[in-house]
């Protein structure tokens, strides 16, 4: 080989280093850009659990109460709305049974609660998370067959009965999501625990 | 006074010696030949390099009294508008700025449809058109969130949780983005870092590598020749005129028009009776209670009608998303001989027609409560939408054409 020539296999060889080298660098330095951008420890810690007084609902009655920072819904239901809720024409629900949402497995029932009298819901539907109105029975208009009173997403049109399952032929996937709840006492509701572990 | 202007030209001469001063002037300007027959359609990308330089400036102004903390953001705004002097005028002409920024893009994009302004040798310059187009909606929607009104907060809930819909991480991902379960005061305080910092450099770049593209190839025009197969002997096109002095006296013309009907928008009807900005947004966020009527701002409406036709999630989203980056395609869609609509056949204009109805009809479909029967019109015009696009293979291909000429036609 000549004094001054270049050797282009060992130039290959050095930039092919450089570059994965580099590259893995890079690729490190990358991390804790990415990572500040999840949930901080300040954020992570507000979801504690709160506690509801449920003695002041009426019969047919809607409160909303803030739980990590999103709206939870208690609704006391009459019995002859429980009634339609357990009579549903499966065919009119996209998720009857629940199977495919989000509940503590108490709430694994056509009246999506332990009590059914109370029912307890993450006001926010579940196509793109806007909060749904209550549009209780007797406002019908233009709502459709099998309808029962529930709740009407603003949104996109997704309806859900009064157990916020969906109903089918709109965009929300699955039925509202049940937080983990538990009664303290006859007027006291906890929610963000179910409590004796099960969540 | 000649001692003066000798001295200027010393100055120059001075730079230049150091900094490609004047060839950067003649590549763009003195010597950047233009065809001669541009038409009032050639006017918007000047008007939207002005848009640009309004929003910067009173960006720059505004972020001197606007606080990105969810519990001063909207109050913030308010005292802008009361209480700072002139803040009502530099707050209006920023959101009047944001709209005209979409009206003078949308009918920059649709000069490209009508002259084929995408066709080669011009592709680049329009993927890097659509990636400004991108970004902007990226920087719209981040802005918007900023006076933390009603539709601020529940226009970036529907927007984020969009992301939810992708299979496995969509979740995750939406998480990310927000920084927080919710929308709060985490995810404000970043969406104001990439409203002011990250896009407005991103979009200035884009801005430079559109130009320079665009610069390369030279500029098409109505009759969708290219000035350049005919030269004359010193190698100017016969067609073409420098850009300046002829076109920047011609746009400053057009700008002085546009700031007039800006100024009236700014002055008689900044909040264009809820069209650019909403009354919902005089409320403050509240994460408990939805307004009952929440639409995005009307540019976003045509791809939120899209995404309402579809009654599934994230096949909605997916229309949605489609409905977007389809214009990169564009390009090689376009299967015809010619490029201008002067020479094209009726199946294709016929096509054009169709998708300016349906794209202006989706447009206003998405500010309406979705009834049944809305829900059906939007799917009918959404079929249009990418059936224009999508067939275009095929009828650009067997469209009857008319013959092109060999000089420009004025």
């Amino acid at each position: 080989m000549k004094e001054n020539a270049v050797d282009l296999e060992r130039r290959r060889f050095l930039t092919g280093t450089v570059v994965v080298i580099g590259g893995i660098g890079a690729g490190i330095a990358a991390i804790p850009f990415v990572s500040t951008f999840q949930p901080s420890a300040r954020a992570k810690a507000v979801g504690a659990p709160v506690e509801v007084d449920i003695s002041k609902i009426e019969i047919g009655q809607r409160i909303i109460h803030k739980w990590r920072g999103k709206p939870v819904w208690i609704v006391r239901r009459t019995p002859e709305q429980l009634e339609a809720l357990a009579s549903m024409p499966s065919g009119a629900l996209r998720d009857p049974s629940s199977e495919g949402s989000e509940q503590p497995d108490f709430a694994l029932n056509s009246w999506r609660s332990s009590n059914p009298e109370y029912l307890v819901l993450v006001g926010l539907c579940t196509h793109l998370g806007c909060s749904p109105s209550f549009v209780a029975s007797g406002n019908e208009v233009n709502m459709g067959e099998n309808w029962h009173g529930g709740f009407f997403c603003p949104c996109h049109g997704s309806k859900f009965d009064l157990s916020g399952r969906v109903y089918t032929g709109v965009p929300a996937p699955k039925n509202m999501t049940v937080p983990p709840y538990r009664f303290l006492s006859e007027t006291r509701l906890l929610i963000g625990d179910a409590g004796g572990g099960s969540s | 006074m000649n001692a003066v202007v000798k001295g200027l030209v010393e100055l120059r001469d001075w730079v230049d010696d150091r900094f490609p001063l004047m060839q950067l002037w003649n590549d763009h300007m003195g010597r950047y030949y233009a065809p001669k027959n541009f038409n009032f359609w050639y006017y918007f990308g000047v008007f939207s390099m002005v848009v640009l330089a309004i929003q910067i400036v009173t960006g720059i102004w505004l972020v001197m009294n606007y606080k990105p903390d969810a519990a001063t953001a909207f109050a913030s705004v308010e005292y802008i508008m009361r209480d700072v002097d002139w803040g009502w005028l530099i707050r209006y002409m920023h959101s009047t700025g944001s709209s005209f920024f979409f009206i003078v893009i949308y009918l920059h994009m649709f000069r490209a449809l009508l002259y084929g302004s995408y066709k080669k040798p011009r592709e680049l310059v329009w993927i890097l058109g659509m990636f400004l187009y991108l970004t902007l909606m990226a920087e719209a929607f981040c802005g918007y969130l900023l006076p933390w009104g009603q539709m601020s907060y529940w226009g970036a809930q529907v927007i984020i949780s969009l992301f939810g819909a992708i299979p496995f991480v969509g979740e995750t991902l939406s998480l990310w983005i927000r920084g927080d379960y919710v929308v709060s005061d985490i995810t404000l305080n970043r969406f104001f870092s990439f409203h002011v910092i990250a896009l407005p450099f991103a979009i200035a770049g884009l801005v430079v590598l559109h130009i320079i593209a665009l610069h390369e190839v030279g500029s098409n025009n109505p009759d969708g020749i290219e000035i350049k197969d005919n030269k004359d002997a010193d190698g100017k096109p016969v067609d073409g005129i420098p850009f300046h002095p002829y076109y920047t006296v011609k746009d400053s013309v057009g700008v002085v028009a546009f700031l007039i009907v800006f100024s009236a928008v700014v002055f008689f009807a900044p909040e264009f009776g809820g069209w650019f900005l909403e009354h919902n947004n005089f409320v403050p966020a509240n994460p408990l209670k939805t307004p009952d009527h929440i639409v995005p701002v009307w540019y976003f409406t045509p791809f939120y009608a899209i995404l309402r036709a579809v009654p599934d999630k994230l096949f909605g989203v997916m229309a949605m998303g489609a409905a977007t980056m389809v214009f990169f395609l564009l390009p090689w869609l376009d299967r015809s001989p010619v490029k201008s609509i002067r020479y094209r056949g009726p199946i294709f204009k016929t096509a054009l027609v169709l998708f300016v109805i349906s794209f202006i009809s989706l447009g206003y479909l998405g500010t309406q409560n979705p009834t049944n029967l809305y829900t059906w019109l939007a799917r009918g015009f959404s079929l249009i939408y990418f059936g224009f696009f999508l067939l275009m293979p095929f009828y650009s291909k067997v469209d009857k054409t008319k013959p092109v000429p060999d000089r420009l036609t004025g």
